[in-house]
C-alpha cells in the first residue's frame, strides 16, 4: 500500500495522520484516504477535486503534474507527500 | 443594545465587550489565522466564523457560545464535463469558493435559514444552521451572471445580502461588480435591478447598464424596506422602490468612494458613510478619518470627526467593517491599519478602543 504522510502545518487545523491506502494513482490513494478523513479533503482539494492552488504533491519524490486529475502513479511502495507549496507564502 | 463586537481581522477573531461604559477587547479566537467575516444570527444567537488558510482553502466555523466549530463549508458543484467558462482575464474560471463575503440570516419565520455570498459569484442557502448549503443555481446559470466582473478582487463576489423584513421570499443582492438582483420567491427567479446607477469606469455607452454597476455595499431600511442605500463605486445612491430604481447623490464632502453603508433601522433617511478620496486614491483626505452621515434622504451630510484621528491617518474602513447596532444608536467601525472605534451617539462622537488590531475586515454586532 502507498504511504500518503501530510505537512506538518495542516495538523492544527485538522487531523491528518499518516495513511496507507491501495490505489494506482494520486487520486486512488487519496480518494481512499479522504474516505477515512473527510474533514481534510477540503483542505488538500478544492470543490472540483483539483489540487489547491498552493498545495503541492510528491510521489517518491517528484512533483506531481497533472494538479486537475491527480493521475500521476503511484507503486504500492510509493510515499506521498502532501506539502504546502512556497508560492502561497 | 448590543455590548458585544466581534472583530474579525488577518491574524485573529477578537471580542469586544462594553463594561460600565467601556470597551475593552476580552477575547480572541482563531490567533494568527486570517478571518474575513462574521455574522452572529440574531434569531438564535448562533455566530458563524469565515476564515481563509490560503493553502488551505475557505473555511467556515459556527459557535453556539461555548467555542466555535468547523461546519461544512458553502461548495460549488462540479462543473460539467468538457463546459469551459473563462473569467474576464482569459482564464478558466475555476467553480470553486474563493472567499466567504456576505453571510446574512434568513427571516424569523424560516429559522436555520444562512445565506452566503461568495467569490466568484456564487449565491448559498444553509436551512439547517449551516450544516449543509446549497447552491442557488438559478442565479449562478442565469445567462447575465457571466457578464459579472471582478471589482476590488480579480473575481466577481456578492458581498451584500438583503433580506426583507415583511417577507423572507424577497432578497435582493449586491455584486461587485455586477450590480442589484432581486428574488421575489426565495431565489426561484431573478431580476437584475438598480436603473438610475451610473459608472464612470465603462465606455460611455454602458454607464447606466444595470450589470455594469461596482456597487460597493447595499443596505436595506428594516423598517422601511423599499428604502435603499448604495456605496458605488464612483458614487453614493439612494433608491425608494426596493432597489428598482436609484437616484445619484452628488457633491459630498469630502468623498462620495468608500466601501461600506449603514442605514438606521427606523429612519430611511438617516445613512452613514466613510469616505476615501478616490478610487486611485484610497485614503482619507488630508489624513483625516470621518464618517459622513446624512438625516435627509442625502440633502445634506454631517462630516463627524470628535474622536477619530485627524492627522496622518491613512485607515481605510471596508465595507464589512462598519457596524449599527439593532436599535441604531451605536455605531463601531474598525480599518486595515488596526484602529477600531466605538460611537455611543450616531456617530456625533467617537472612542477609540485600540489601535494596533491587526488588519480589520469586519465589524459586527453580536
Amino acid at each position: 500500500m502507498a504511504k500518503v504522510v501530510f505537512t506538518p502545518n495542516v495538523q492544527r487545523h485538522v487531523g491528518c495522520p499518516t495513511a496507507e491506502a491501495d490505489g494506482a494513482t494520486v487520486r486512488e490513494v487519496l480518494d481512499k484516504v479522504f474516505a477515512d478523513n473527510p474533514q481534510a479533503r477540503g483542505y488538500v482539494l478544492d470543490d472540483q477535486s483539483a489540487l489547491r492552488r498552493h498545495m503541492t504533491i510528491f510521489v517518491d519524490g517528484q512533483m506531481i503534474r497533472d494538479r486537475t486529475r491527480l493521475a500521476d502513479a503511484v507503486t504500492e511502495a510509493s510515499t506521498i507527500h502532501v506539502f504546502q507549496a512556497l508560492s502561497g507564502g | 443594545m448590543s455590548d458585544k463586537l466581534l472583530v474579525s481581522t488577518r491574524k485573529g477573531l477578537f471580542t469586544v465587550m462594553c463594561d460600565g461604559g467601556h470597551w475593552d477587547i476580552t477575547g480572541v479566537d482563531f490567533l494568527g489565522d486570517n478571518v474575513t467575516l462574521t455574522m452572529t444570527d440574531p434569531r438564535d444567537g448562533r455566530s458563524y466564523a469565515a476564515l481563509d488558510h490560503g493553502h488551505f482553502g475557505v473555511k467556515m466555523h459556527r459557535s453556539t457560545g461555548n467555542g466555535w466549530e468547523e461546519i461544512p463549508v458553502p461548495a460549488y458543484p462540479p462543473k460539467p464535463e468538457g463546459y469551459e467558462e473563462k473569467d474576464m482575464w482569459g482564464r478558466e474560471l475555476n467553480w470553486s469558493t474563493a472567499k466567504i463575503w456576505a453571510l446574512a440570516a434568513g427571516g424569523p419565520d424560516e429559522p436555520g435559514t444562512i445565506w452566503c455570498g461568495t467569490l466568484p459569484g456564487g449565491l448559498f442557502r444553509s436551512t439547517d444552521h449551516g450544516q449543509s448549503w446549497e447552491m442557488i443555481r438559478t442565479l449562478w446559470d442565469h445567462p447575465l451572471r457571466k457578464k459579472w466582473m471582478g471589482g476590488g478582487a480579480d473575481l466577481p463576489g456578492i458581498h451584500s445580502i438583503c433580506v426583507d423584513p415583511r417577507n423572507s421570499r424577497l432578497v435582493s443582492i449586491g455584486v461587485s461588480t455586477g450590480g442589484v438582483w432581486h428574488t421575489e420567491d426565495g431565489g426561484g427567479s431573478w431580476t437584475l435591478r438598480g436603473e438610475g446607477m451610473r459608472a464612470e469606469y465603462t465606455p460611455p455607452e454602458q454607464a447606466h447598464d444595470p450589470i455594469a454597476q461596482d456597487v460597493h455595499c447595499l443596505a436595506q431600511c428594516r423598517t422601511a424596506p423599499q428604502r435603499m442605500w448604495v456605496q458605488h463605486h464612483n458614487g453614493i445612491f439612494v433608491s425608494s422602490d426596493e432597489g428598482k430604481s436609484f437616484t445619484e447623490i452628488k457633491g459630498v464632502e469630502p468623498s462620495v468612494f468608500g466601501f461600506p453603508v449603514a442605514v438606521h433601522p427606523k429612519e430611511p433617511d438617516t445613512a452613514w458613510f466613510v469616505p476615501e478620496i478616490k478610487d486611485e486614491k484610497r485614503i482619507p483626505r488630508e489624513g483625516k478619518l470621518v464618517v459622513t452621515r446624512t438625516r435627509d434622504g442625502g440633502k445634506n451630510f454631517d462630516i463627524l470627526s470628535k474622536g477619530l484621528p485627524q492627522s496622518h491617518a491613512y485607515d481605510v474602513v471596508y465595507r464589512h467593517a462598519l457596524a449599527l447596532d439593532e436599535p441604531g444608536d451605536r455605531l463601531a467601525l474598525g480599518s486595515t491599519t488596526g484602529g477600531l472605534w466605538v460611537s455611543e451617539d450616531q456617530g456625533d462622537s467617537w472612542t477609540c478602543v485600540t489601535h494596533t488590531l491587526p488588519p480589520i475586515y469586519a465589524v459586527r454586532f453580536a
